[in-house]
């Protein structure tokens, strides 16, 4: 006579499997930490007034007011579709056109807001700057926009790190993001 | 005719036995992804959508500040300041940003990163605000938290 064996029940298994796959689900917040990337300038220091004094010609204005509208080299624009490929020509100048940036180095994109300028039109506006960049550094490294921003995240990786130092060779990523005016708050 | 008959024989079943495996093994994925969050949000966060976006390094060293207007009308209208599951004020921030990095290892506490996740209705004041006291305080790798403008779920 055979004993009777002792067996747990596992027809219900997969049901508490799915219930606690369904919990954890709901509960899931895969957090992906992304944006725009800005390093800020030292602290000013109050003891020390330095005036820099910089030719015109290297600065690209760029003035935004408290109802988000747009000033570009003190032309006011709508449509900014086109910023971003005069950012591209003002940056890769090289003294080519004499009222343009004298070198990459000197170039200089000056981004100054108002204290009512929204968020939103904020970061529509750094993204376009920071987008021509990273598109003459993907071209001075050979490789595609996203590859390159990919290749700036993973510094760790020697090849990663290669392809960023090639793309950012000579071109310093000069964004002037000035103290805002204080028209609307 | 005989040929069909016999196809129709077939036991046409999906294998089930192995279903049990499958959803453990989902389950276990997400049990390792998740991340319980230990603060509410009470300040609106309606992230804006940019295109340039890079994805932070090291989590670690990331930090959070949710600027926004309060989800509750009892805090008024105007926008407030979250660092963990306080509001603070402006004054407050160096402070916490020096509580922040000394949760940190002395040689990373240099590259602590701000992530600064800013409702898009928020105006420029108050972040310039922020980001003059985070300059005070030398805690200057900044990210703007935006969405991608190529992914269209989400907001």
């Amino acid at each position: 006579m055979a004993r009777a064996t002792p067996e747990i029940p596992n027809a219900s298994m997969a049901d508490i499997a799915f219930l606690l796959l369904t919990f954890f689900l709901v509960t899931t917040t895969i957090n992906n930490d992304r944006g725009l990337s800005i390093g800020l300038p030292p602290p000013p220091d109050p003891n020390q007034d330095v005036e820099v004094k910089m030719q015109e010609k290297n600065i690209f204005k760029i003035q935004v007011n408290s109802t988000d509208a747009l000033l570009i080299e003190g032309e006011p624009m709508e449509d900014v579709s086109g910023l971003k490929d005069m950012i591209k020509k003002f940056v890769t100048n090289k003294g080519i056109d004499p009222a343009s940036s004298e070198s990459p180095e000197k170039a200089i994109v000056s981004f100054k807001t108002d204290r009512g300028t929204s968020h939103k039109r904020f970061v529509e506006i750094l993204d376009i700057v920071q987008g021509a960049y990273y598109d003459i550094y993907a071209e001075q490294a050979g490789v595609s926009n996203k590859e390159f921003r990919e290749a700036a995240s993973a510094l760790a990786d020697p090849e990663k790190k290669a392809i960023y130092e090639r793309g950012k060779k000579d071109i310093p990523m000069n964004i002037s993001i000035a103290e805002p005016t204080k028209v609307g708050n | 005719m005989s040929k069909f008959k016999k196809k129709a024989e077939v036991k046409q079943e999906i294998p089930t036995s192995s279903m049990p495996d499958v959803v453990f093994m989902l389950l276990f994925f997400f049990m390792v992804t998740t991340q319980l969050r230990k603060t509410s949000i009470e300040v609106k966060q309606q992230i804006p959508r940019a295109g340039q976006l890079r994805k932070l390094e090291r989590k670690t060293l990331v930090t959070n500040l949710y600027i926004g207007e309060p989800t509750k009308a009892v805090y008024g209208k105007e926008p407030k300041i979250q660092a963990n599951d306080v509001f603070i004020d402006t004054n407050d921030i160096i402070r916490w940003v020096n509580e922040e990095k000394s949760k940190l290892a002395e040689f990373e506490r240099d590259q602590l990163t701000i992530s600064l996740k800013v409702d898009k209705d928020t105006k420029r004041g108050i972040i310039a605000d922020v980001e003059t006291e985070l300059r005070k305080g030398n805690a200057r790798k900044i990210l703007y938290t935006a969405l991608d403008n190529a992914d269209p779920k989400k907001n």
